[in-house]
């Protein structure tokens, strides 16, 4: 069992939102990480949908870049909806 | 036997069904070979203790004695347990474990989905929200059995050795006694015989995609659910109800 696979668990919690990543378990195929998932993270009634992806099939992007491909955008303040007037009838926007 | 009589046996039979069988896998805890397998098995032996809790509430309740489900769960005694012996068998290795829960899996959910069409609206009721949980255990210990015995060969010739030893515990499940036959006739007791044809040809289909070979159908164990248990309940009963018995007024 210490050669199964990991596997990255994401929980959708209620119709209407979007998977959430909630953490990661091993098992060792792809039904049994979703039963391994079912039984670990929806104890208390957390979702009404899974999915289970094999943590090797995850591209991440690597710490060492986040001045390259974050920090260009902290001064580009006129990409945020923040100059609209909003009119008082407008509750949500 | 008159009803009464007859229904307090049946809902002993099916609480300590799921009392024991609960008791038995929560035993894993912090020994079971993956982290993820011990929450597996802790869900079900929960699932599986709070179904008792349900039937033997109830059993107290036709029994009109005064006793609840801690009394009846903690109180009695070996030879006062109807469950079956297959449920008391030892947990022995992982493949042992998940051959007895998927003999019982396979029994369970079929006995729960036409106990939900009862003719007694409280056993309907727990049998109709207990046969979504069973469905799910059924699932889970039947694709277990298939992945331990289409694996390597050792975990196939274990499985294949779990199978043959546990199989003479599964005639008792079927067996029909004077407690089904009083209850049959107003339509309570579940029908054991359409149970039975849909746990051989579930059994029979697991065990093909397992590649393991059904055992050969001889003599068959039987007592449990008229109280004569192995002496494995002792055991399970010891560690079960030490705490209430020794501290009576024990709350938490």
């Amino acid at each position: 069992m210490q050669d199964w696979p990991l596997w990255e668990v994401f929980i959708r919690s209620r119709r209407g939102l979007a998977h959430k990543h909630v953490g990661s378990l091993h098992a060792c195929d792809a039904p049994m990480a979703l039963a391994n998932a079912r039984d670990i993270y929806t104890r208390r009634s957390e979702g009404v949908s899974i999915w289970v992806v094999r943590s090797t099939d995850i591209i991440a992007s690597a710490p060492g870049d986040k001045p390259i491909l974050f920090d260009p955008s902290e001064d580009k303040v006129y990409r945020h909806p923040t100059f609209y007037e909003i009119p008082d009838e407008v509750d949500n926007l | 036997m008159n009803r009464q009589q007859a229904l307090f046996e049946y809902l002993l039979r099916l609480g300590d069904n799921a009392l024991i069988l609960g008791q038995r896998l929560t035993e894993w805890i912090g020994h079971a070979p993956a982290l993820e397998e011990e929450m597996g098995s802790a869900n079900i032996a929960l699932d599986l203790i709070g179904q008792a809790r349900g039937w033997l509430a109830y059993a107290g309740t036709v029994e009109g004695a005064g006793r609840d489900e801690d009394d009846l769960a903690f109180q009695r005694d070996v030879m006062n347990f109807r469950n079956v012996l297959l449920v008391e068998q030892p947990n022995g290795h992982y493949g042992d474990t998940i051959a007895r829960q998927y003999l019982f899996d396979a029994f369970h959910y079929p006995l729960l989905t036409a106990l939900s069409a009862c003719t007694d609206q409280s056993i309907a009721g727990i049998a109709a929200k207990a046969s979504k949980e069973a469905a799910y255990h059924r699932r889970r210990s039947a694709e277990w059995v298939i992945r331990l015995g289409d694996g390597t060969a050792e975990s196939h010739a274990k499985l294949q050795q779990s199978f043959d030893t546990l199989w003479p515990y599964t005639g008792e499940l079927f067996a029909l006694d004077e407690v089904d036959h009083t209850l049959r006739r107003t339509g309570v007791a579940a029908d054991l015989t359409a149970v039975r044809r849909e746990w051989h040809e579930h059994v029979t289909r697991t065990l093909a995609g397992a590649t393991l070979v059904p055992p050969q159908e001889g003599w068959m164990q039987s007592g449990g659910k008229q109280g004569r248990h192995s002496e494995q309940l002792g055991y399970v009963l010891a560690e079960m109800q030490f705490l209430p018995r020794a501290y009576r007024d024990a709350r938490w």
